[in-house]
């Protein structure tokens, strides 16, 4: 009985194993994935939208503001490495610095058509808090410079401002760097 | 020994539950990794701000190289002797930008290669942080995608920071000084986008980089100098 034991014991670790081929065959296992994507179901039928603007709009709802708050806005796309990199970093300071009047944007520049497929998703999996915002403007010639004329267009980018004090930075950001140039406007 | 046999079945009850259960986190935390795997970059510890890349500006004379293409031939700018000028491109085989506009590089080589004006691609990226960026990928992205046009590995990422390319796509367009002969100084005489919408090529309205060669071809000053594009940063 106790050799019974240990080879059922040794069998059971050895499923554990290799849990990808095993998730098919083993019944209880493929239960275990079901409920997790029935969970995932749940999640995206709670989805928020993301909103679409131009560049004009962007600018009359977000760059022009003249209260006392300091807004970060910074731009990033879903498939830009460096980007999602420092996400955490403006997600931690806005929730480090809640009880300041600080506001965090993400611009997203993913193409428009990936908004359900790609942003959205994202969003969900990482449980990005700051409000995203999709900038749908092509001609990206024409607003670039608006932001700023030292953007060469590259992305990652950030804008911080507070009424007409206003700075850009074309770079990725740690938290740290962050909350340094962040105190420049406390 | 039926307390034996109940005590066993107890025990390999609590084994059973133990190890099912251990698969389940086991498996959480694979679902997990792969999330992150998917989002975040390995681990590069230059940030874009440690390189300040001042590159060239309208004017400047830009650099020759010598440059592995994706045939394996080394590729320098001085091979080219009847060349009036070159299409330099900064592009890679991973950013959207630079995918949305393969076929109109393609298209502008076929165009302008034989007004003397070839098209030189140039992968900026380290494959070390964007992996897709392997020179490997880069022949297989060659062939896929129809390049008709060298497509170089700037390995040593010497060549994209003294141009001063901070993105894919990013075009530097050259023209070889006339008086000098084929041993002419190569001249930036445009810096920027292809034109004013990457996104899509049939909704495009200034094709800016077509418009500059006509305009060199034709002998007259370059309207548009300089435009600006958004595109993936140089993954250095």
């Amino acid at each position: 009985m106790k050799i019974l034991v240990i080879i059922l014991f040794a069998l059971l670790l050895h499923s554990c194993a290799d849990m990808e081929k095993e998730a098919k065959k083993d019944g209880v296992v493929s239960e275990v994935v079901q409920k997790e994507n029935l969970q995932n179901i749940e999640e995206d039928l709670n989805t928020e939208k993301v909103v679409s603007l131009n560049f004009e709009e962007l600018e009359r709802k977000y760059f022009q503001k003249k209260t006392d708050s300091i807004y970060i806005i910074n731009f990033w796309a879903t498939w830009c490495k460096p980007c999602i990199k420092e996400l955490p970093a403006f997600e931690k300071i806005a929730s480090d610095y809640s009880d300041k009047k600080i506001k965090v944007l993400l611009v997203s520049l993913d193409f428009p058509d990936k908004i359900e497929g790609q942003v959205i998703p994202f969003i969900k999996k990482n449980k990005i808090q700051s409000e995203v915002v999709l900038l749908d403007d092509a001609d990206a010639n024409s607003w670039i410079p608006k932001v700023s004329p030292e953007w060469s267009g590259a992305i990652p980018a950030t804008v911080i401002y507070k009424k007409d004090n206003r700075k850009f930075y074309e770079q990725s950001f740690t938290f740290e760097e962050l909350e340094t140039e962040l105190k420049t406007f406390l | 020994m039926k307390t034996t046999k109940i005590l066993s079945s107890l025990a390999f009850a609590v084994i059973a539950i133990t190890a099912f259960s251990s698969c389940k986190n086991e498996q959480k935390q694979g679902i997990e990794e792969v999330a992150i795997n998917e989002n975040v970059e390995t681990n590069d510890s230059k940030t874009n701000s440690e390189t300040v890349a001042v590159g060239y500006k309208i004017g400047d004379e830009a650099t020759d190289f010598k440059l592995k293409d994706v045939s394996g031939k080394m590729v320098s700018l001085s091979d080219y002797k009847d060349a009036k000028g070159f299409i330099v491109i900064f592009t890679c085989n991973t950013c959207p930008f630079a995918i949305a506009s393969e076929e109109r590089i393609v298209a502008l080589d076929n165009e302008f290669k034989p007004k003397g004006y070839p098209v030189i691609a140039i992968n900026p990226n380290n494959p070390e942080v964007q992996e897709d960026d392997s020179y490997e990928l880069m022949q297989a992205k060659a062939k896929e995608a129809g390049f008709t046009f060298p497509y170089l590995f700037d390995e040593s990422q010497t060549i994209y920071a003294k141009y001063g390319a901070t993105k894919t796509p990013h075009v530097y367009l050259l023209q070889k000084d006339a008086a000098a002969g084929s041993a002419g100084k190569n001249i930036v005489k445009y810096i920027g986008a292809i034109d004013d919408n990457v996104r899509n090529a049939s909704a495009v309205k200034e094709q800016f980089l077509a418009n500059a060669v006509n305009e060199l071809l034709e002998g007259k000053e370059i309207s548009v100098k300089e435009t600006k594009a958004i595109g993936c940063s140089v993954k250095q």
